[in-house]
């Protein structure tokens, strides 16, 4: 059975997309904050079939503690089969603006601790020669925009960074999967008004999911948001920019 | 993996009436983070996916706590048949886990969308009441939050509170978790039979005898003929199906092939009577068995996205009663006769008899009776005077209507149909309130039934 690493896995985006892991009765890492938390989705993923689930609680903006964290993973499971790396803050953008040490603590927290992990487990997996890293990116990286620029260059470095992965990984025959959700109905956004364009994180989970056991390179959650960001990037930056978006 | 949510929810009832303005949602992600409801000025009131059909899912000023996002499993234990989960849990989440390791839901009710603290609330019924009883039954424990502290409840423990919530209607607290049994299934099939009865002596006549026989039993009937042919119907009637060894159909390979019971676009455009006329012919024989899913037999309706929309803006209103049985159940033919004389047609009456299980339940609706559940599209004053009426016959009946759908009882009746009110009113918790309950406890000019 698959043997599977969650880190930030109490994003809800990630606890849908397990589900679907257990039901075929995966074993599980679970990496993230808090401790009790992480037990209540240990408990959940048991109950809907996972055959073991192991939490580790770790504050990923430690990184100095990353190669620990994979260590741990690999010494309980025997092998990593499969990453989801999902942690991740809205950060407010306004406040950002404001402040540098926001805004640079939303790029460690989005993108400096991937770099960190991907760095470390780029290798594992490359050694392995087998196996799937993905990343929640998000469609917000794909454009920056006024109303949430900070957020998104630190998805368009994660992004970035899983393509020039996927490269060299191709070669060791390791699939590095980019995930693109939309806007997901989630605790992240509670405080934004829902649209029609707001997705269930179920039906975001079940296209991770299925991204993964496929090994898809870029996965837009849900599926049709490939065509809004197609068009959204196609916009001529003299109109774009005059854009509230 | 977990049930696709409304995310545009509007949090309005399942009949559309009434429509009510809260002043605040509140999501709840995890049990652990309750939000303290001493902190509101407001009353609150827990709310899961919005099935409950008039106002006892409403809070008009106050706040709702949206329940529906807390879906996870504790402990399934697989040997023993026994669940333990969040409040927010559907009645489909829990059958994709237990349904492949041989279990079912010990009741369910007619749409498998429900939440399991919805489930208790309203202490939902199905087709083996007679065999099995109300949901409340099942439960074996459960944490209730409410204003003041944390309890768990159980047939023994904080035993009075556990009685108040099971049909509760969501005013003792929060349910966070619950924990109940299941029940053994040889197979996902169901062995079906239906059967047709030509008016409501013969469904009288052969309902004791069908009861003895099958687990799951109900009966679609036709509300609008008269005369020799009242209440003819069809009796669908269902027991898990146990393959012979080696000869178990996948229950992948059968389900295309499940015709379904309903029309489902059609539904709209068909006047009632026509519909009526052509469900009473579509079994052929007098009797006709086959294997079914068991989706298609239970929640038929499920397929139907959004079915409250068939029946337009204005809404529509359930109606559920029970009456004793009793002599030659005149009250139940005088219900017939009235909704025959008023013109406004019910496309789903669905006719049962409630067997004699007592629910530890103190606001519970089953009563040992016949029970009649029939929809109105909502007309307006006809509709209201018309469901008044049969409000009366139930009373004097000494019957019962169901909170969960209803919309407009009299404070009155409410008062009648449940004497134990009182009794219940000492367990909600101050903090909690709803639409349903100001309107049926609002003081009553004539309480004592003049």
């Amino acid at each position: 059975m698959l043997k599977i690493m969650i880190i930030g896995a109490t994003s809800v985006i990630a606890q849908e997309t397990a589900r679907f892991f257990a039901t075929e009765g995966a074993e599980f890492f679970l990496v993230g904050i808090p401790a009790d938390k992480l037990v209540v989705i240990k408990d959940d993923l048991v109950a809907r079939g996972a055959k073991r689930a192991e939490v580790y609680e770790a504050d990923l903006t430690d990184f100095d503690k990353h190669p620990q964290i994979i260590e741990s993973a690999v010494q309980a499971m025997g092998s990593i089969d499969a990453v989801l790396i999902a942690h991740g803050t809205l950060g407010n953008q306004k406040a950002a603006e404001a402040s540098v040490e926001v805004a640079l603590k939303e790029i460690n927290l989005n993108l400096l601790s991937n770099i960190s992990l991907l760095t470390l487990l780029g290798n594992y997996f490359e050694k392995q020669r087998r196996g799937c890293i993905a990343v929640i990116s998000s469609v917000a990286g794909d454009r920056g925009r006024g109303s949430n620029y900070v957020y998104g260059t630190a998805k368009a470095g994660t992004t970035t960074f899983m393509q020039g992965l996927r490269s060299r990984l191709a070669k060791s025959g390791v699939a590095v999967v980019t995930i693109k959700p939309g806007l997901v109905d989630t605790p992240m956004t509670a405080d934004i008004k829902k649209n029609f364009l707001f997705s269930d994180p179920a039906t975001v989970g079940k296209a991770i999911y299925l991204g993964m056991k496929k090994g898809k390179d870029t996965v837009y959650a849900p599926w049709f948001w490939r065509y809004i960001m197609a068009i959204i990037i196609h916009i001529p930056e003299f109109i774009f920019k005059k854009m509230s978006l | 993996m977990t049930t696709p949510l409304n995310r545009l929810k509007q949090y309005k009832s399942w009949g559309r009436y009434p429509t009510v303005e809260h002043k605040a949602i509140h999501q709840i992600h995890w049990r652990s983070d309750l939000p303290d409801v001493n902190q509101f000025e407001e009353t609150v009131l827990p709310y899961g996916y919005g099935r409950s059909y008039g106002d006892s899912c409403l809070n008009e000023g106050g706040i709702l706590l949206d329940t529906s996002y807390m879906q996870q499993f504790i402990a399934f234990d697989a040997e023993q048949g026994l669940v333990r989960c969040e409040a927010g849990v559907s009645l489909e989440q829990i059958l994709e886990v237990i349904v492949p390791c041989g279990w079912f839901l010990p009741v369910t009710p007619g749409t498998k969308f429900v939440s399991i603290g919805g489930a208790i609330a309203n202490d939902v019924h199905g087709k083996n009441h007679h065999r099995a009883g109300t949901f409340g039954c099942h439960v074996t424990q459960f944490e209730l939050v409410r204003s003041d502290g944390t309890y768990i409840c159980s047939p023994t423990e904080n035993a009075e509170l556990f009685r108040a919530t099971i049909g509760g209607l969501g005013l003792t607290g929060i349910i966070t978790w619950a924990e109940f049994k299941l029940k053994r299934i040889p197979s996902p099939l169901i062995d079906q039979e239906k059967i047709r009865f030509a008016n409501l002596d013969e469904f009288f006549a052969i309902s004791a005898e069908m009861d003895q026989r099958f687990e799951y039993l109900m009966s679609w009937s036709d509300c609008l003929s008269g005369g020799d042919s009242m209440g003819r119907g069809i009796f669908m009637a269902g027991n898990f199906y146990d393959p012979p060894l080696g000869a178990e159909p996948s229950a992948k390979k059968l389900k295309p092939f499940v015709p379904f019971d309903l029309p489902s676009i059609a539904l709209n455009t068909l006047s009632v009577k026509a519909f009526n006329a052509v469900l009473y012919r579509v079994p052929l024989g007098k009797r006709v068995r086959s294997i079914v899913h068991y989706e298609p037999f239970y929640y038929p309706l499920d397929a139907i996205n959004n079915w409250y929309r068939l029946y337009g803006k204005r809404g529509f209103l359930q109606y559920q009663l029970v009456v004793p049985l009793e002599g030659d159940n005149e009250p139940i033919r005088e219900v017939y006769r009235r909704i025959a004389q008023s013109g406004e047609g019910s496309f789903l009456v669905v006719l049962k008899a409630f067997g004699d299980i007592a629910s530890p339940g103190m606001l519970s609706f089953p009563m040992p009776g016949v029970t009649l559940a029939l929809d109105f599209a909502f007309n307006g004053e006809k509709t209201l005077k018309l469901l008044d009426e049969l409000d009366t016959i139930v009373r004097e009946a000494r019957g019962r209507v169901y909170p969960a759908k209803d919309a407009r009882m009299s404070p009155e009746n409410f008062r009648a149909y449940y004497p134990q009110w009182e009794a219940f009113a000492h367990y909600i918790d101050p903090k909690f309130s709803s639409s349903f309950w100001r309107r049926v406890t609002a003081s009553a000019k004539s309480a004592n039934g003049q």
